[in-house]
């Protein structure tokens, strides 16, 4: 195929409204995303039933203004790519709900792209990928290990048996009476303490790539709560760095052990990952000495964003999958290979 | 001159396409079917059958709410994006309006009602003839909205698929000035939304949003509850 691909993405798994129009899987033409984090603050989470108030209020004019950005008309795409899941129910549905609107008033192609394999593939528009690879993806609702022998092909290797780390960090920040989302916040208050607490890391059985942080997490309340009944002061900044040790640790030793029993030629991360200066800078470290190549995409593509739907669906348009009419948010979708 | 008309307010879907003063083709189906899931395709189908490309359509009629949160939110993203895509006009329709268009010529007042539990209700009021509305639409305790009808002294048609759940508190309050639309008349059609949003004006596509008739506590129960579910 010599012709130049480009497909509009959309994503509204969460609580970002976003279209972009990418070319060839690898070239970012246009990447707009409306964020709804000021107005979720106010909850200390996201609500679900305002995320999906908000995704109705932005969609048309989000994807309108990533085809200006992109300076093209609904007739040059040769296909639409949306997040059918896994998300939010409520604001999947406005995604694929005005995706098939779009590919219906336009008669083109329409395919459902799961969140993850967007995540791994926002990889594809900064650096091209190599196989076999490796994916660490982490961000506030996946926590995640894949092995991909080529294009299309994911195996979950590793995943989170209860929270996901990104729900932990805030559930551990919301304790330690910091804004919400939680992350940016005990990262930066990490990097001031002097003497880390020290929790326990969680390993699971021997040789899983499985994650756990539901313990982690109660031993972090369980501290605090316990110094609160004698009284003592705790240093927020001991907290905070306890508890991103003992998460950075056990990450990066499961990531390293699996890139080494897949004999990987690369390993990626993706997710709010890439905005943890901690952990960000322990996979650099590590793999650095093991001298396998690590990649971590630029800020905006880590987080949610239709620039990495549209990545992953130019590969599957490539492949000839296509969705219909009657997609549906899958809001427990499970990854699947497309070859 | 064709329009679309989609109604996916409540749990029934009700589509249909008109030329000019003429109803194409219609479909109303009441089986409790996800409309995420098949609004498009009865969309695709009734379009295919009536021989109209998505080109050809000049506007699109859309039920705005009140409903379900989630029947609503589907109606409108579809409506919007069609109309922004095609570059068309865009008419919302009260979703209660739609449903009092089924008594039209009822010598009375029209009260179309949605059930919302706890002896609420959806509810409006409109004029039989003309169908301008009387009382506003809102989301009322059902016993205080049969109340305010009861004083216009005026014949009132209930209309909806819930009339059945509130019959008899409606009984009560109203006795002989109150009457029910026959079953085959208690479903939303979009033949109707298609005439009522002909008399409608345009709106503007980026900033059309449901009509929820009950946000401010929808998002107080959000605060209390703190991130509970779907409704
Ligand atoms: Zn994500």
């Amino acid at each position: 195929m010599n012709e130049d691909i480009y497909v509009l993405g959309i994503e509204t798994s969460c609580d970002e409204t976003a279209a972009s129009v990418v070319k060839n899987g690898t070239e970012i033409i246009s990447n707009v995303v409306a964020s709804q984090i000021e107005s979720h603050k106010r909850f200390g989470g996201v609500v679900p039933e305002i995320a999906s108030r908000h995704h109705v209020e932005q969609i048309t004019l989000v994807i309108e203004e990533a085809l200006q950005q992109a300076n093209m008309t609904p007739a040059e795409l040769s296909a639409v790519a949306v997040t059918e899941g896994p998300g939010l129910v409520g604001a999947l549905l406005i995604g694929v709900n005005a995706a098939k609107a779009f590919a219906f008033a336009h008669q083109l192609p329409i395919i459902g792209v799961h969140h993850i394999a967007g995540h791994i593939y926002a990889n594809r528009l900064a650096q091209e990928m190599e196989f076999p690879l490796l994916a660490l993806v982490i961000s506030g609702g996946h926590t995640e290990l894949v092995y991909m022998k080529e294009h299309g092909h994911f195996e979950v290797i590793g995943e989170t048996r209860d929270d996901a780390a990104g729900e932990a960090y805030d559930k551990v920040a919301r304790t330690l009476n910091l804004p919400y989302p939680g992350g940016p916040h005990i990262d930066r208050l990490a990097h001031e303490s002097t003497n880390p607490v020290d929790f326990p890391r969680v390993w699971l059985e021997e040789g899983t790539y499985d994650f756990s942080f539901s313990g982690l997490k109660s031993s972090v309340l369980n501290y605090m709560h316990n110094a609160a009944q004698r009284g003592e002061q705790v240093k927020p900044e001991d907290v905070a760095a306890g508890f991103q040790n003992s998460v950075v640790e056990v990450v990066t030793s499961k990531t390293l052990r699996a890139a080494d029993q897949y004999k990987v030629r690369q390993v990626i991360a993706a997710g709010g990952v890439a905005a943890n200066k901690g952990l960000r800078a322990s996979l650099e470290k590590e793999f650095t000495e093991k001298g396998i190549p690590f990649f971590i995409p630029p800020l905006r593509l880590c987080t949610d964003n239709a620039a990495m739907i549209a990545a992953a669906g130019t590969v599957m348009f490539e492949k000839g999958i296509r969705g219909n009419m009657a997609m549906n948010g899958r809001p427990g979708m499970e990854m699947a290979s497309w070859i | 001159m064709i329009y679309l008309g989609i109604d996916t307010s409540n749990s029934p879907l009700a589509i249909a396409l008109a030329k000019d003063d003429t109803i194409l083709i219609e479909e109303t189906s009441n089986l409790k079917i996800n409309h995420s899931l098949t609004a498009m395709p009865a969309v695709e189908d009734l379009m295919s059958k009536a021989k109209v490309n998505p080109s050809e359509l000049t506007h699109i009629a859309v039920a705005e709410g009140p409903g379900s949160y989630t029947g609503v939110r589907i109606g409108l993203t579809i409506a919007k994006t069609l109309a922004w895509s095609l570059k068309i006009p865009l008419h919302m329709v009260s979703s209660l309006k739609v449903l009092a268009a089924n008594g039209q010529f009822f010598d009375g007042i029209i009260c179309p009602l949605m059930d919302a539990r706890r002896g609420t209700a959806f509810m409006g009021a409109y004029d039989g003839e003309s169908l301008e509305s009387v009382i506003p639409d809102q989301h009322s305790d059902v016993r205080e909205f049969l109340l305010q009808l009861k004083e216009t002294g005026r014949p009132v048609l209930f209309v909806g698929m819930d009339i059945e759940i509130h019959k008899e508190t409606i009984g009560e309050v109203l006795g002989d000035q109150a009457a029910f639309a026959a079953p085959q008349n208690r479903l939303p059609r979009a033949s109707n939304l298609i005439m009522l949003a002909k008399q409608s004006n345009e709106q503007n596509v980026h900033h059309a949003v449901p009509e929820y008739r009950r946000i401010t506590e929808a998002e107080a129960n959000y605060l209390k509850a703190q991130g509970g579910g779907e409704s």
